[in-house]
């Protein structure tokens, strides 16, 4: 409840805990809220600027861009959880292991992070792609993957000390198993961090996804993935600028939601501050 | 101290040993037949039989790996498969861009995020702080295309002050490229250097400069500014990694004749022996940079070298 507390403090965070309330709803109910098609193309309508029909305009095809971007809410949401959920659980087991055990397994878990680390996330991504071929599925392993090695750290060094803890020693002398030991009794403290860099990978992760669409290697086209449609708005920069603004905005206030709430729940975890 | 570098120098040694093997192996991980996947999709069984005795791949693993190391020390990349050119050619011709685009970037955000994140310390708690903290979170979330996209618009197609796309040599044709790619690295650099001041802020040396009655502006620039920037210092290193992946979105944005938009096209038209060059090139990068960081760092804070 203190958490609670503390968090309710961050008015920042708490909208944009709202906001991406707001966006699961949207995800959830496109076809509802939708007002068109997505993929009905209309010619006689190619790039209109944004009207009381059309409010954030048609494209080059005449499809309306905001339901477009409603549509394109359900991708960016779920590519961005589902790549930092499976590197999540992977990295969490090997950070507890590598903590939990140490010695030989810990050199060879760590090590291989350091080599992840090696490769700049984004390349590491398009090298991914590069072997899987294009598409989203792919985007969602190449995130998930260059997510593991952090996860992996920090669930380290917090087990690390949680292990040297009473509570453990306590456990261990009445007869726990080692599996008992790390996921009932360890991982559970490893969980604030866990989550708050959870919720910041989310926002990153949903910018590499759509990075990745933009440069051709995601979501492919007529997919109203957002960076996919900025993609196809860069040959009319200065014909129809509306075709590069509300795609961008969509990104922009997704990710900075899941940053400024990451914040909030950080400062709410940290016992430092207050 | 000399003992620490060396000792340093030699842990790298495995990381980039693995990455070698990595990137050895990148062409074996590609579905299909390494030699089919190189001749390219129309090419018969002879060429293929060819270019499979030609790069080695009747042989073992291990020995493949010992040729393609062995020619990668005498500066031996392969072929494109595209251009037919020597890879270690066309990087060399696209290198310069790149690296000037990187270091423009990297200094004019090193500086604005510095002095951002210090003047939001300096007025902690109130709106310029908050101003300051709201343009880096926001510069942080940006998707650099988008950002991109939106300067080229304003600057280059409705004021045409700039130019649009592409690099000659001139001045006037980094400074958009550049504006996007440093833009969320001065916000990170930003938010990092206000945490590390205020850090600083609760040590006693202040709080005795300041009971000496020092004014606070030379409390701040004399007594907490070099310490707060020794944190800084490896934030700084961390993001020129960030800056190497990021250059691929800026570049393809921009038309930059650089390597990152090169890395783009070889994945788009499956040039491997391109993309294993480029791979190898960016992780040894990043690698010896991190490298370089961590000795600065060991220069400039002499706990690190003592430890």
């Amino acid at each position: 409840m203190i958490f609670w507390q503390k968090f309710k403090k961050q008015k920042s965070a708490v909208v944009a805990g709202i906001f991406i309330l707001l966006l699961v709803f949207v995800a959830i109910f496109a076809p509802f809220i939708a007002p068109y098609d997505p993929y009905a193309t209309d010619y006689s309508q190619a790039m209109m600027p944004p009207s009381p029909q059309h409010w954030a305009g048609t494209d080059i095809y005449g499809r309306d861009i905001l339901t477009r971007i409603i549509y394109g809410t359900r991708i960016s949401l779920s590519v961005g959880i589902s790549s930092v959920t499976i590197g999540a659980i992977v990295g969490v087991t090997l950070g507890l292991i590598s903590g939990f055990f140490g010695g030989f397994l810990d050199e060879i878990i760590m090590r291989s992070a350091d080599v992840l680390f090696a490769f700049p996330g984004i390349l590491l991504a398009i090298a991914v792609v590069a072997i899987l071929g294009p598409g989203l599925v792919n985007v969602v392993a190449a995130v998930a993957i260059f997510s593991i090695p952090t996860f992996a750290r920090i669930v380290r060094s917090n087990t690390l000390s949680i292990k040297e803890s009473l509570y453990v020693r306590a456990a261990r002398s009445m007869g726990a198993s080692n599996n008992r030991i790390m996921f009932v009794h360890i991982m559970p403290g490893t969980l604030s961090s866990s989550i708050v860099y959870f919720t910041m990978r989310i926002g990153t992760s949903i910018l590499t996804a759509s990075s990745l669409s933009f440069l051709g290697l995601g979501a492919q086209p007529p997919s109203p993935e957002w960076g996919a449609m900025l993609a196809e708005s860069r040959d009319y920069i200065g014909v129809a600028d509306h075709l590069t603004v509300f795609p961008g905005i969509a990104i922009f206030l997704t990710v900075l939601a899941f940053n400024i709430f990451g914040d909030g729940l950080r400062a709410a975890f940290d016992p430092k501050l207050q | 101290m000399l003992k620490y570098f060396i000792r340093r120098c030699l842990s790298i040694l495995p990381v980039l040993l693995v990455v070698s093997i990595l990137v050895f192996l990148f062409v074996h991980l590609l579905p299909g037949d390494p030699a089919r996947v190189v001749a390219g999709p129309d090419a018969d069984e002879a060429t293929i039989n060819r270019i499979r005795t030609e790069l080695g791949l009747d042989k073992s693993l291990p020995e493949q790996y010992l040729t393609y190391m062995g020619r990668l020390f005498r500066g031996d990349l392969g072929k494109s498969l595209s251009s037919k050119l020597p890879v270690a050619q066309e990087i060399a011709l696209r290198f310069p861009p790149t690296l000037y685009l990187a270091l423009t970037s990297l200094a004019w955000s090193i500086i604005i995020g510095i002095l951002f994140g210090a003047y939001a310390a300096m007025h902690r708690g109130k709106w310029q702080d908050y101003t300051a903290m709201i343009v880096a979170v926001s510069g942080i979330s940006m998707p650099q295309f988008w950002l991109g996209l939106l300067l080229m618009q304003l600057f280059a197609v409705h004021l045409g002050w700039l130019p649009v796309t592409g690099f000659t040599g001139k001045f006037k044709e980094l400074i958009l490229p550049s504006l996007t790619l440093g833009a969320s690295v001065a916000a990170i650099i930003a938010r990092f250097t206000l945490s590390s001041f205020l850090d600083v802020f609760q040590e006693e040396y202040i709080n005795t400069a300041r009971a000496k009655g020092l004014p606070e502006r030379v409390v701040m620039w004399k007594h907490a500014f070099r310490n707060a920037l020794i944190p800084v210092v490896t934030m700084v290193g961390l993001q020129f990694g960030f800056l190497l992946g990021g250059s691929v979105v800026v570049e393809t944005v921009f038309a930059w004749p650089g390597l990152g938009r090169y890395m783009i096209e070889s994945v788009s038209v499956r040039d491997y022996p391109v993309l294993q060059a480029l791979l190898l090139l960016y992780s040894f990068q990043f690698v010896i940079i991190n490298l370089l960081v961590d000795m600065l760092y060991a220069v400039i804070n002499p706990e690190i070298r003592y430890k």
